[in-house]
């Protein structure tokens, strides 16, 4: 089915935008857990750049006191309708903002979660239920924060918070809601702690690795030596020339160079692996 | 076809020998001299550096391209390494080829591309007692310039 056509009695599929929840308090990480990095970017960043590699709009779930804040103010915004209440309300806020699409909300603490988990759950999505959700594999209850709500939610919703609720994942488990088993388990493992937070970036970030570099001409004079063993987590040659360039002063800009990996011309972008061997060729000049 | 770099003069009757064929009608050779004087400034010696392992490869490529781009018999590139004074022998080139044409045009192809692709760096030793890399100073001084008028 298209988006926008109507089936013989089944209901509109309405077209899915992308939400972010970056307005969290982050009380027990005591750090704001979108600017987390991992591998040197931020979480929202990450979260941000994985949905729109699926959606066409993806906004940003924020309080009103995070409006100015720069790490967020460079994206689309949604801003709570009441501060301070939880992530229920960054989802109503959304469904307010426009009622005639679904909103795919992804939390701002899913460092492990995939392209192949947003897929899955767009390709089994149901728009009859209020909400597509995975079930957590820890506790197999139905996970709020990595799930695609349909209009129809928003009346239930407010429903819900008029008599007290403000548990999006119990208001799941009381509602119609198509459940999906995650084919990936890890990529719903969230982040909460800071020792949570250690754990996941051992997990994600690149490991330091050594890399023999060998210098010439220049290069050599500047550096004070032919040849050396470097510890980095530089994942390419282009990466790696900006880190000796700080540590060296080198006065040649990267785009006078070449570079050898291994004895080959390589390009900047190559991927570096442990053991390679790194030559910078400055501007030759034999005869 | 071969590249190779030596640190001692080039013995120039040997290379030659090495190009000789039944089948060539011709050869060319090109000897590349240390000069007294480069860009205005006068220069008293050249040291040479290359980054052997990849040169020989690189060499050996344009070797290989000028044979496929003429028909040639042998070619045969030799680079001196070390220090170098004026008048000495820096470079040879030589090629034996079916007719001379051929000889002159892939000689002359050869020694373009060795100076501009091979990863040999010539250092210059100036008579006011200062020194630089050839093509790496300029690049690195206007690199810096530019970022001056950039800020």
């Amino acid at each position: 089915m298209t988006p926008g056509s109507s089936g013989s009695g089944e209901p509109r599929l309405v077209p899915v935008h992308g939400l972010i929840l970056a307005g969290g308090a982050s009380s027990r990480m005591q750090r704001d857990k979108a600017a987390l990095q991992y591998n040197g970017r931020s979480q929202l960043d990450r979260t941000y750049e994985l949905a729109t590699r699926h959606l066409d709009r993806v906004y940003v779930s924020v309080r009103d006191s995070q409006l100015r804040d720069p790490r967020r103010a460079r994206y689309p915004l949604i801003v709570d309708v009441v501060p301070g209440a939880g992530p229920i309300v960054g989802i109503r806020s959304a469904l307010a903002a426009d009622p005639h699409v679904a909103w795919l909300v992804l939390a701002c603490d899913l460092p492990f979660l995939t392209d192949a988990a947003i897929a899955q759950l767009l390709a089994e999505r149901d728009p009859t239920a209020l909400a597509t959700a995975f079930r957590s594999a820890h506790d197999g209850l139905p996970e709020p924060l990595c799930a695609i709500w349909e209009p129809g939610a928003a009346p239930a919703l407010a429903a819900y918070q008029a008599v007290g609720g403000s548990c999006p994942r119990k208001f799941l488990m009381r509602h119609t809601a198509r459940i999906l088993e995650p084919r990936d388990r890890r990529a719903l493992d969230n982040v909460n702690t800071p020792e949570e937070y250690d754990r996941a970036r051992s997990l994600l970030d690149s490991p330091p690795m050594q890399l023999k570099i060998q210098y010439y001409a220049l290069m050599r004079e500047q550096a004070g030596r032919s040849e050396e063993t470097v510890e980095t987590s530089a994942a390419t040659p282009g990466d790696l020339y900006l880190e000796l360039q700080t540590r060296y002063g080198f006065t040649l800009p990267r785009e006078q160079l070449k570079v050898a990996v291994n004895s080959e011309f390589a390009p900047w972008t190559r991927k570096l692996v442990a053991g390679d061997a790194v030559v910078f060729i400055p501007p030759v000049a034999g005869g | 076809m071969r590249f190779r770099f030596s640190d001692r003069p080039i013995d120039t009757e040997a290379a030659r020998r090495e190009l000789l064929d039944f089948g060539a009608g011709g050869y060319v050779s090109f000897e590349g001299w240390v000069r007294n004087f480069n860009e205005g400034r006068e220069v008293t010696r050249l040291e040479y550096e290359a980054f052997q392992e990849l040169a020989v490869k690189e060499g050996e490529r344009i070797l290989a391209e000028a044979a496929a781009r003429f028909p040639l018999k042998h070619a045969l590139c030799i680079h001196r390494i070390g220090s170098l004074s004026l008048a000495d022998m820096a470079v040879w080139v030589g090629v034996s080829a079916v007719h001379r044409g051929e000889a002159f045009e892939a000689c002359r192809f050869i020694i373009d591309e060795v100076k501009h692709r091979v990863p040999i760096w010539k250092k210059e030793h100036y008579r006011s007692g200062d020194s630089g890399w050839v093509n790496c100073e300029r690049c690195a001084a206007a690199a810096h310039a530019h970022a001056h008028d950039a800020a």
